[in-house]
Formats: structure tokens, C-alpha cells, sequence
């Protein structure tokens, strides 16, 4: 929240604009507006919407870093704008413009269908050996808390596609998975519940996969939730280049079924101890 | 089809969006010399098997282009490849090191001021561009000053 008993500061936001049914291509608009401290550019933009421009259009919803749909191009860096505080840019001229390597469909607003098409096809759910226990499970996957940590920084992905906008091969390559895919793909296959590797070499083992990273890092920069993407790729090559040795994941590895009256036993193990007080 | 339907702008950086590393971080200006030495070295590839084919012209033809190759402007160009060479060479190193995952550190869960593995993998990075620089120095030194 911007607070408003401090002194604000003129900033001149240069926004690009585009209207498909009116422009063939975007132009720079500027807007002044006084900003406070905490301010962030969402809240600007907010701002600009009501006072001075009406037709701004972007895409936003929770306004906290959590929806992943503000990201756009700010000061020349992909950032989520709810997470941006204007004043910690330390420019007098903003610059905002949408999310570059993605088809601009109006104003600030990116459309990020190639992100979710990427992240469908390199199967990002938990691919199990036995269909028959997944379809009627008889207990619970048994996982350890190092177990989970293998793979818990990727889960944070929030799907903003800001990594995607980093990345220089995307700009170069339309059909390379990209950092966000990738990574997922190793969340996954890192996951010791999953034994679907085999099949996710298929889409993820291809001349627009992992190989084409040369670790610019840009991705990892951007990545507003300490994902680390690029992370997700070196570690993912690691994961094929063992795979194809022979030296892939074990079964033994991959998760145990505990029945569930085995479950009910360890319950009681862990039971906290009585109560001594509000009997 | 609606042929009235608006259409998006592209909006894809192209070839600009990897020769422009801007603000970003110094392994996005690795990638780019990465990309250009590796271009220049092929291209060099390219170049050699033709100025050997020379060869075939007898003694003469040959010793003409190497007297050539021997003048200053060449010896410059010639050093400039060594330089591509050795940067793309240990450059290449630490890649391949990274692809087996080593240097990055461990996946941990992330707390906010974030880590990255290219942070945890920085100190080599700046060992190894030393020692290319080092040895870039060195074989220009060899080479200009024999
Ligand atoms: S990896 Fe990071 S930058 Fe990429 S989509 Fe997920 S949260 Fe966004
Ligand atoms: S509005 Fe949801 S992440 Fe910014």
C-alpha cells in the first residue's frame, strides 16, 4: 500500500500502447503522476486508469505475486508489476511495456498461451508405475522431508512467464520448451513419487529442449519467486545424460505405497503426548 | 475465419533479444560471447579448409598467401581467434560442467532474498574468465613479442 502521509515524487510513466483494431504497430504514451513511497507500479497504473487514461489495458488479478498475470517489461527487465515499488526503480522516467517474446494482444497485456502449451506438453503431473494403485490408492506414497526437497523450489512456479521474456534463445527460438517448461519437467522427474521420465523423454529429449540453454541465467534473474529455472534445466540435462548411461533413477528409489493401517500405526507413533492442562 | 479479427503484434525480440544483453546479469554477456566465438570459430573453420586448398596451386601460391598471413593485419586477426578459441574452450568447460550439475549447489527451498545456482556458481565463473583472460595475455604476448 502506497503511503500517503509521505511526500510524493513526480515520475513520468512511458507507457507502450497498442490497439490491435487501430494500430499496426505500438507507440509510447507518457503520464505524470505523483507517486508515494510503497506505491507500486500495478498501483500506478491503477492510478493512470482513473485519472488520466481510461482504455489502459492490462492483465492483473491477486496483488500480491501470487496469480502470476501482472508480469510485464519494466525498465527494460520483466518484473511483476504488484511486486515493483516504483520508487525503489530510482528513475524519473518509468518505462512499461508488455512482456517482450510473446504475441502483444493489446496494450500491456501479453498472451501467454505458448507458456501454457509448453508446460502441458512436457506432462508436469506424476506419472507412477502402477496405474492400478494411482486409480484406487491403498495407502500413502511414503517421502521423505530431503526427499521432497530435491524438488520443492520448483513447485513454487507461479506460471508469470516472466523467465520466458528473459530468456535470449526464446527470442531467437519460438518452439524452444523454455526455462519455465523445462524446469517443471524436472520438478517432476525429480519427485521421488515418479517414475515418468521414459515418458517425458519424448517431448523434452528434442532438438528445442534443454541443450539449446547455454545458462545465460536471464531466467533465474527474472524468476520473481526464487524458482531458479535455469537451475531446474542443468539439473534436468544431469537427469537425461545419466538416464541415457544407464544410470537413471533406480525403482528403488521411487516411492513406497505405506498401507493405510501401517499409516494409522505411524499416526499413533507420532501421537503428541497427553494433555496436562484443560482436561 | 473472421478476417476482421484483430491481430496481435508480434512482439518477439528476434536476433536483437540475444545480441542485446542489457541489464542483466554477467553469465547473459557469456552466452552472447559464447554464441559469437562459436560463430566466429566456425565460420574460421570455414576459411581454413579453402586457404589450404591453396596448397594445390603449388609452392608458389602457397608461399605468397603465407608471406600474406605472416603481415601484421593477419597477425592481429590470427590473435583475435586465438582469443575466441581459448574463451570458447574454457567457457565451454564450465558449461559442461554446470549440464552435470556441478558448482550449482543443492536445491533448497526458496526464502526470500532469493538464491540462485548462478550466484552460488559465480566464483568460478570469475576464476575461470581470469584464467581465460590470463592465458589470452599470455599467447598475445607469445605471439606479438616472440
Ligand atoms: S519459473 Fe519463475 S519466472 Fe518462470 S513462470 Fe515460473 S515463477 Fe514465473
Ligand atoms: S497481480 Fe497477481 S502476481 Fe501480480
Amino acid at each position: 500500500m502506497s503511503d500517503k502521509t509521505t511526500t510524493p515524487r513526480e515520475i513520468t510513466f512511458r507507457v507502450r500502447r497498442f490497439d490491435p483494431n487501430v494500430d499496426a504497430a505500438p507507440h509510447w504514451s507518457e503520464y505524470r503522476l505523483n507517486v508515494y513511497d510503497g506505491m507500486t507500479v500495478l498501483e500506478a497504473l491503477h492510478e493512470i486508469k482513473a485519472q488520466q487514461e481510461p482504455t489502459l489495458s492490462w492483465r492483473s488479478s491477486c496483488r500480491m505475486g501470487v496469480c502470476g498475470s501482472c508480469g510485464m517489461f519494466i525498465n527494460e527487465l520483466p518484473m511483476l508489476a504488484c511486486q515493483t515499488q516504483v520508487l525503489h526503480l530510482g528513475t524519473d522516467v518509468v518505462s512499461i511495456a508488455p512482456l517482450p517474446n510473446y504475441d502483444n494482444v493489446k496494450d500491456l497485456v501479453p498472451d501467454l498461451a505458448p507458456l501454457i502449451e509448453k508446460h502441458a506438453a512436457v506432462k508436469p503431473y506424476i506419472i507412477y508405475l502402477d496405474q492400478i494403485e494411482i486409480d484406487e490408492p491403498t495407502g500413502e506414497f511414503l517421502q521423505t522431508p530431503d526427499q521432497r526437497e530435491e524438488f520443492s523450489q520448483f513447485t513454487h512456479c507461479i506460471k508469470c512467464g516472466l523467465c520466458l521474456a528473459a530468456c535470449p534463445t526464446v527470442a531467437t527460438d519460438p518452439l524452444f520448451l523454455g526455462p519455465q517448461a523445462l524446469a517443471q519437467a524436472y520438478r517432476y522427474t525429480a519427485d521421488n513419487r515418479d517414475c515418468g521420465l521414459k515418458d517425458r523423454i519424448e517431448a523434452i529429449d528434442i532438438f528445442h529442449g534443454p541443450y539449446q540453454c547455454h545458462l545465460a541465467g536471464a531466467c533465474s534473474q527474472a524468476c520473481p519467486k526464487g524458482v531458479d529455472p535455469a537451475f531446474g534445466i542443468q539439473l534436468l540435462k544431469r537427469a537425461l545424460v545419466l538416464d541415457s548411461i544407464g544410470f537413471g533413477k533406480k525403482k528403488s528409489s521411487v516411492a513406497k505405497v505405506s498401507p493405510l493401517a501401517d499409516v494409522v500405526k505411524q499416526i499413533e507413533e507420532f501421537a503428541p503426548p497427553p494433555r496436562t492442562v484443560g482436561k | 475465419m473472421n478476417s476482421n479479427k484483430p491481430t496481435a503484434y508480434n512482439n518477439r525480440l528476434g536476433i536483437k533479444g540475444w545480441v542485446y544483453a542489457g541489464k542483466y546479469t554477467f553469465e547473459r554477456y557469456l552466452y552472447l560471447g559464447h554464441r559469437l566465438t562459436g560463430m566466429g570459430l566456425i565460420a574460421y573453420m570455414l576459411l581454413h579448409i579453402i586457404e589450404t586448398a591453396n596448397r594445390m596451386r603449388g609452392v608458389e601460391a602457397w608461399e605468397g598467401l603465407m608471406g600474406l598471413f605472416a603481415s601484421w593485419p593477419f597477425k592481429i586477426i590470427e590473435y583475435l581467434l586465438f582469443a575466441a578459441a581459448v574463451f570458447h574452450a574454457l567457457n565451454g568447460v564450465r558449461l559442461l560442467m554446470t549440464e552435470l550439475g556441478f558448482f550449482l549447489g543443492k536445491p533448497k527451498e526458496p526464502v526470500y532474498p532469493y538464491s540462485s545456482s548462478i550466484k552460488r556458481h559465480r566464483p568460478l565463473t570469475y576464476i575461470i574468465m581470469a584464467l581465460a583472460g590470463l592465458i589470452i595475455i599470455l599467447g598475445g604476448s607469445s605471439l606479438f613479442f616472440p
